[in-house]
């Protein structure tokens, strides 16, 4: 149990294990008998990540003369004839191998010892196995897709190269903790026992193995330039020591400060630039794609926590870090921006914004659009988020003057009497006092009957269709009297609910509202962000239709911005769980409905009670069926949404592609750079709702005829076999 | 044994605190247990100047924020230090607990804790002045909070009129 919930102190309890054993033999058969049914467990349920802590802490009793070395041999041999299945899923055998390849730092040596020969089958079998591995996921993993200065690896790959060094330098491993030596003549003694054979269970339809991932580097020993010196990247040191800080961060995470003791306190960490690892590791989980093992925020509050007990070293690498992160933006991935960016802001907002921005003079002088600019930039708006406009003038030096975002003010077309020639000037000042008399819905829709209609030469149809201008009038107005805060502007939203839902019937209405919006409120991203949200949650506009105008030509110049962004994954968000909780409800009434028929069943034949269970369940029936249509309906409507986003990112990337083509320019602009990654980015973020529709996708969409860079990540979505 | 165990799947920044409000309708078995489900938040030494803006973009990292209602001083129905967040689910709210509690708003430490759930009128402060009890005693000089004490100030003032 505490070798599950604590594995980097493994080897104590291993240790204990041994000299128990040592004392009483029953014990240490009993205590193996119930790991293995454990083992078998956690492969049932899916929990791998548990799975491979049970076989590394198996492997360490052969240490402690628990297990005979041979008989640990042939549960690898087992698990590595994995690699012989056929028509399974490469994340099934990758796994099988990962386990026996991390067990090696501890248990090589002994085991190689005992049984070389067979060790070295094994090894050549797993060579052979990672040579033919398809490797088509890596691009969409790596952070950065820069090889240099540190390449990012494909774990597998990376594993291998380290056990292969382990293996060149005799099995030598000098960083793990083993009491055990300690007790050698105590333990020498023991009886050991054989693990009894174990076949890895076999692969079935829904098992979830876990995703490949790329080992994030961002450190070597010339980063450190005092004290002690960094492992290298192939040093199975580096592994070893890199698995238990992710073990402390997975125990402690939700005890920022207990997190950030136990990481300080790590054992041997006067022979590691421990600060440079934390760091390493920390960032490495903040960046990992597809998602961060744990919420974003809590590396943040860890950071700061790791600050607060190392004042004088800690905040020291995590600049160089930033540093680091900032020269090489060229490169990263576009997702990792976006989190950088987060980190950062708020990291700054706990320190008084100190930065010393002027080292970073050189983004000013490129294209705004590119990453650098581009960087500070977005960290200047969400730092302003969180302060307030003149904070950011004030932080910032006078040359960075065309990076501070703008004043986030509202922009009121029909503002005074220069407005007057605007032909819905009159009507905004009718509507606008109406709204102000507190008139009711009734008369302001009279008083918006007078706008004319932009789109037709006649009104008798009584102004029933699309009138844009009316739209325009009627919100715009209404926006500005309620631009005070998030909470007045919703309360406008609220109040005049029934005259938006009618006002936006139409797709072309729901398009204009947005667009509407954003023109009032193009300086204040965020306000945008928190009134589409309540537009969609009030159902005055809906998914799609957020969708299209994202990608209207009238939001083209904003494409590139982290804002556009973050509204579309949260409309994707509110989708998906608009449509689970739909499955939920449908979910319990069905069990409500099962539970009412054993009810029936098994109450015996009284006739009152049987009319009123059968009315139950006739109501129940009813429910379930409308249910059933509601959670079919919500299903197309998030297969559209995709289909939609799809559809427009493929339409803009083949233009951008045949314009370079037919231009002989290069494609790659930091345009195209960003298009590109935001497409992986939605296969990312929401692969497990994408999963159910790929077959849709592949036929409508991801055909062949498609332009091969666009194909390209659909296919390396696919081979991530999530 | 249990203890241990206890100590190694420990989650202590999401209890409920020793703060109980006098002015709840029910009995303490009833606030217990809406404390225990709660998904609104109170958010104190906010300085006076905070807005439902920045305290929208802070606690947006822990989740879909649903509601945020600012703390009023009851008679000049201007912002006094405080507010309450409240979210769509549980979780986001104890993500909040766990990572934005403590932390800096506005270069103040901000403090959070599980709130049973907004009812009008706990949205002013129940301080004699109408701002926070804790803004009528303190003696400390606090810019972000109206400068000193109400109680100071007042006796600021009667020294001013006496010492001449």
């Amino acid at each position: 149990m505490f070798a599950r919930l604590l594995p980097e102190k493994l080897t104590v309890y291993t240790t204990l294990v041994g000299l128990l054993n040592a004392r009483n033999y029953n014990f240490g058969g009993e205590f193996v008998e119930a790991m293995i049914r454990q083992l078998k467990e956690t492969l049932k349920n899916n929990l791998y990540n548990e799975a491979v802590y049970l076989v590394r802490f198996l492997s360490d009793l052969v240490n402690c003369h628990v297990i005979a070395a041979p008989s640990m041999v042939a549960m690898f041999e087992n698990f590595v004839s994995v690699t012989q299945e056929e028509d399974v899923p490469q994340v099934r055998s990758d796994w099988f191998v990962y386990v026996v390849l991390s067990c090696l730092p501890w248990v090589g040596k002994e085991l190689y010892e005992k049984k070389d020969v067979e060790m070295d089958r094994l090894l050549s079998q797993i060579e052979g196995y990672l040579k033919r591995r398809v490797k088509t996921h890596v691009p969409m993993l790596q952070v950065w897709t820069a090889e240099k200065p540190h390449p990012q690896e494909e774990y597998l790959d990376c594993l291998w190269a380290q056990i292969q060094k382990l293996k060149k330098d005799r099995w030598q491993e000098r960083h793990i903790l083993r009491p055990y030596i300690a007790f050698d003549s105590v333990l020498c003694e023991a009886l050991q026992h054989n693990l009894p054979p174990f076949t890895p269970p076999g692969h079935m339809p829904d098992a979830q193995y876990p995703m490949p991932q790329v080992v994030f580097r961002m450190f070597d020993y010339t980063d450190a330039p005092e004290g002690p010196v960094m492992p290298g990247s192939h040093s199975v040191e580096r592994f070893v020591i890199e698995e238990n800080l992710h073990c402390i961060i997975k125990t402690h995470w939700r005890e920022r400060k207990t997190c950030a003791a136990q990481l300080l306190s790590y054992p041997g960490k006067n022979k590691i630039p421990l600060n440079y690892h934390i760091v390493e590791v920390i960032f490495g989980e903040l960046f990992q794609l597809p998602s961060p093992p744990h919420i974003d925020v809590m590396y943040t509050t860890l950071l700061i926590e790791l600050c607060k007990l190392q004042p004088g070293s800690l905040p020291q690498v995590l600049a160089q870090a930033t540093e680091m992160m900032y020269m090489r933006l060229d490169t990263m991935n576009t997702t990792c921006i976006d989190r950088l960016v987060n980190w950062f802001s708020h990291h700054l907002s706990n320190f008084q914004f100190r930065w010393s921005w002027d080292d970073w003079a050189d983004c000013l002088t490129v294209d705004l659009e590119k990453p650098k600019p581009k960087f500070v930039k977005e960290v200047l708006e969400k730092s302003m988020r969180l302060s307030y406009h003149q904070r950011i003038v004030d932080i910032v030096p006078p040359t960075f003057s065309a990076l501070i975002p703008a004043e986030p003010v509202f922009i009121y077309k029909y503002l005074d009497e220069s407005a007057s020639s605007l032909p819905g000037y009159p009507v905004s000042v009718t509507v606008g006092n109406a709204i102000k008399n507190r008139a009711s819905n009734e008369e302001i829709l009279t008083i918006l009957k007078e706008v004319p209609n932009p789109n037709q030469e006649d009104d008798d149809d009584e102004g029933e269709s699309f009138n844009p201008l009316k739209i325009d009038v009627f919100l715009q107005t209404l926006l500005h009297l309620a631009a005070k805060s998030f909470s007045h502007s919703f309360s406008a939203l609220g109040k005049f609910h029934e005259i938006l839902k009618s006002l936006t019937d139409s797709d072309e209405g729901k398009l204009h509202i947005l667009k509407v919006v954003y023109e009032v409120w193009r300086n204040h991203p965020q306000m945008i962000a928190v009134l589409v949200d309540k537009m969609i949650r009030t159902q005055i506009v809906d998914c799609a239709a957020v969708a299209n105008w994202l990608f209207s030509q009238d939001m083209a110049h904003e494409f590139t911005r982290l804002f556009i962004w973050e509204i579309l994954h949260s409309t994707i968000r509110k989708m998906n769980k608009h449509v689970q909780k739909i499955q939920k409800e449908l979910e319990e009434a069905k069990d409500k409905l099962e539970k009412q028929q054993h009810k029936r069943r098994d109450s015996g034949d009284d006739e009152d009670m049987d009319k009123n269970s059968e009315d139950e369940e006739g109501q129940l029936e009813e429910q379930i069926e409308r249910l059933q249509e509601k959670v079919e309906s919500a299903q197309s409507e998030q297969k559209n949404l995709f289909l939609v986003i799809f559809q427009r990112f493929i339409m803009l990337l083949t233009e951008h592609l045949v314009r370079c083509e037919t231009g002989s320019v290069d494609i790659s602009t930091p345009w195209y750079k960003n298009c590109i990654e935001r497409l992986q980015q939605i296969f990312l973020m929401h692969h497990v709702t994408i999963q159910q529709y790929m077959g849709t996708l592949e036929n409508l969409l991801f055909t062949a005829e498609l332009d091969h860079h666009i194909l390209a990540v659909y296919q390396q979505f696919c081979a991530l076999q999530l | 044994m249990a203890g241990k165990l206890n100590a190694l799947t420990s989650d202590s920044y999401i209890d409920v605190s020793q703060y109980r409000d006098q002015h709840f309708k029910g009995n303490r078995y009833e606030q217990e247990k809406l404390l225990k489900q709660s998904h609104t938040l109170y958010v104190g030494n906010l300085s006076f100047y905070t807005t439902e803006e920045q305290v929208h973009e802070l606690f947006s990292k822990s989740g879909d924020v649903k509601r945020i209602i600012i703390g009023l001083d009851k008679i000049k129905k201007t912002a006094c230090g405080f507010c309450f967040v409240e979210y769509y689910t549980r979780a986001d709210a104890e993500h909040a607990m766990r990572f934005i509690n403590g932390t800096r708003l506005d270069d103040r430490i901000i403090r959070t804790d599980w709130d049973a759930g907004f009812k009008e009128g706990r949205q002013y402060g129940r301080g004699k002045s109408g701002g926070q009890v804790r803004d009528e005693y303190r003696q400390d000089y606090d810019p972000a909070r109206g400068g000193y004490g109400k109680l100071a100030q007042q006796h600021r003032v009667t020294e001013g009129r006496n010492s001449f």
